[in-house]
């Protein structure tokens, strides 16, 4: 019981960063993008890249913070990896979707993002392989917290979740203590009006995709650090991240947050009544509760 | 020669079967606007409750009730119809994506409970065991291949023509209608939230129907056949063929099951031996860059949507007022 909740809490704590941006994009372009969750996968495959560079050329940073089995040269290459995400999320948005929104109805841009997430999973395929990968072969050895109820940690995770909270705290001070924030929120609220006080939509856009490319890089990461990397990886969190954002509210950044713990502790704490083969199917239980319960989610507002 | 033509039946049966599913798909998103992310979940329906009435009888395992094939192809389709009903009914009156989500989340949902629920879907292994019909009658492999393509066409057929008088008949054009302008439609007093749910029940229905067929043709099916790529071959199908047009659902449905197994084909007799494991995903960017390409580039299809080139002056006024934005949409 206490395990499972724990071990939703640390996969609740992925979902949320994931759905941070997700949230942003699918109130301000006014789509759902599939193609999101796989900057997750690109995060992560971009941190592996830059851990193998870094430790080759600089071996002093390939020693591990005991007791984590994190590296020096793995903490630099996750923030390169947000970087590199970042500036992918913005770079398939000019190749793709503003082309396609310039002159087709959001929908278009929903079957897009369904053939751009199709080609960005299977390029990562053909690059790594199918095979799952670790960062590090070192054993991470979980501390056992408790024996009645059992309850087992590893260092690892308890890293990940404080690195995602700071994350998360960080965001929220740029949302409310800059001008930049308030510009972000303004434009989430209403972009309409927000363009006539003088934004420019497209600079907030890229700024956007910026934000959730390095906020889901952070996110792949994190899951990889904890589980193993594997091509799937985006793809497994298509839909935790939008029940995330559904049960949320779509546009509702703290209602992301919120909802990717829901929906990681609710996964969690399911495993004990159903096998886990059904995991992958309990976020779309949680959109159809949410959707009969309250449509517009826990923070969202009534829109058509 | 017998092989050339019984590979050419196998072909054509498999191209007929898919083709039916892209009609299924071309009523939901070409002429209604909506968008199913999860088509493998409706054609799976169909191929699961087909053969769980019409299966023969095995110890441990739910179904197999040896109905005869009409009535289980008819159980097939009713469940897929019901699957898309209860997600229909919970999101069609919300922002249009949220129906992509639901849809695509049943797909998800669908495919965990084919590998884990074995006394119901036989899990990994899946069904097997099929009396398909006529096969005594017929008897050599080779005569029915060629039966079991007429029955395919025929279908696909009478698919066709029944949608054809259903988009032609006032009742697609308000179906278009609420998908170019849903208040203009409503004003003219359409219920644009019971249109789209009939369209998106009937298309999921059409595609449970094509599912079943599936079922039927291996006498087999599991998780396997239902991979999540086959919900983009359909899309692809549909978009290069062109939304909104059932001819070019059907051209697109050939063309593309024609590609798909070309480079099959080729990949696997061409590509290094080492490079085999990775055949498929190639074949998958393909299918994405196939989507974004005609998306960005030739949005209306092959055979663009004709608007009531087939109908009346009078109509075409009509419909000329409800497309009035004139970029087409889908």
């Amino acid at each position: 019981m206490i395990q499972n909740l724990v071990d939703g809490i640390l996969t609740g704590s992925v979902i949320s960063l994931g759905a941070i941006g997700l949230t942003m994009i699918m109130h301000v372009l006014r789509f759902a993008n599939f193609s999101y969750a796989e900057l997750l996968g690109i995060g992560a495959y971009a941190a592996l890249v830059f851990d193998g560079l870094l430790s080759t050329l600089v071996p002093a940073l390939d020693a591990a913070f005991r007791p984590l089995t994190l590296t020096g040269a793995l903490s630099l290459s996750i923030l390169a990896a947000m970087a590199v995400t970042g500036l992918s999320a913005v770079v398939i948005d000019r190749l793709v979707f503003r082309r396609i929104r310039q002159r087709a109805d959001p929908l278009s841009m929903v079957f897009a993002s369904f053939g751009v997430a199709l080609i960005l999973r299977n390029v990562l395929t053909l690059i790594f392989g199918h095979r799952a990968q670790l960062y590090s072969n070192d054993i991470a050895f979980a501390v056992v917290v408790s024996r009645d109820p059992l309850l087992l940690i590893k260092p690892d995770q308890v890293f990940v979740l404080i690195a995602a909270l700071v994350l998360m705290l960080l965001f929220h001070l740029i949302l409310t203590r800059t001008t930049f924030g308030f510009a972000l929120r303004a434009v989430a609220e209403n972009p309409g009006l927000a363009q006539v006080t003088g934004l420019r939509l497209s600079s907030m856009v890229t700024a956007i995709w910026l934000i959730g490319g390095a906020l889901s890089a952070a996110a792949g990461v994190f899951y990889a650090l904890t589980n193993h990397l594997s091509p799937a990886l985006g793809h497994n969190f298509v839909l935790p991240v939008f029940a995330a954002t559904i049960a949320g509210g779509i546009g509702s950044v703290y209602g992301a947050v919120l909802g990717g713990f829901l929906v990681g502790i609710a996964s969690g704490l399911a495993l004990m009544v159903l096998p886990s083969g059904y995991t992958p199917a309990m976020p779309f239980l949680i959109i159809l509760a949410v959707l009969l319960v309250r449509p517009h989610g826990l923070f969202g507002e009534e829109r058509a | 020669m017998i092989g050339v033509v019984s590979y050419l039946a196998f072909f054509a049966t498999m191209a007929g079967i898919l083709a039916i599913a892209v009609l299924g798909l071309n009523l939901q998103w070409g002429h209604t606007g909506l968008f199913n992310g999860g088509v493998v979940a409706f054609f799976g329906a169909g191929a699961y409750g087909t053969m769980l009435l019409g299966g023969r009888p095995e110890p441990g395992q739910f179904g197999g009730y040896e109905a005869p094939f009409l009535l289980a192809l008819a159980g097939g389709v009713a469940l897929a119809g019901a699957v898309a009903w209860i997600v229909g009914l919970l999101t069609l009156r919300l922002r249009h994506d949220y129906l992509a989500i639901a849809t695509f989340g049943v797909a998800v949902a669908f495919e965990s409970v084919t590998r884990n629920a074995e006394w119901l879907t036989g899990g990994a292994k899946g069904l097997r065991g099929f009396p398909r019909p006529l096969e005594a009658w017929v008897g050599d492999n080779f005569t029915y291949g060629l039966v079991f393509l007429g029955m395919v066409m025929a279908v696909l057929i009478a698919v066709y023509a029944g949608l054809e008088r259903l988009v032609q008949s006032p009742y697609g054009r308000a179906l278009r209608a609420i998908r170019e302008d849903e208040t203009a439609a409503r004003s003219l007093g359409k219920n644009p939230a019971r249109l789209r749910l009939q369209s998106f029940v009937i298309g999921s229905m059409i595609m449970g129907a094509s599912g079943g067929l599936y079922a039927t043709f291996y006498a087999f099916v599991s998780p396997q056949d239902l991979a999540p790529i086959l919900t983009f071959q359909i899309w692809a199908m549909l978009i290069v063929g062109g939304a909104g047009n059932n001819r070019g659902a059907i051209l697109g449905a050939f063309a593309i099951w024609a590609a798909w197994t070309a480079s099959g084909f080729a990949l696997s007799r061409y590509a290094p031996q080492d490079m085999q494991l990775y055949t498929g995903s190639v074949q998958y960017i393909l299918i994405g860059l196939v989507i974004v390409g005609m998306l960005l580039w030739r949005p209306e299809g092959l055979l663009p949507e004709r608007i009531g080139a087939a109908t009346t002056h009078r109509t075409v006024a009509k419909t000329a007022a409800t497309t009035s934005k004139g970029v087409p949409r889908s």
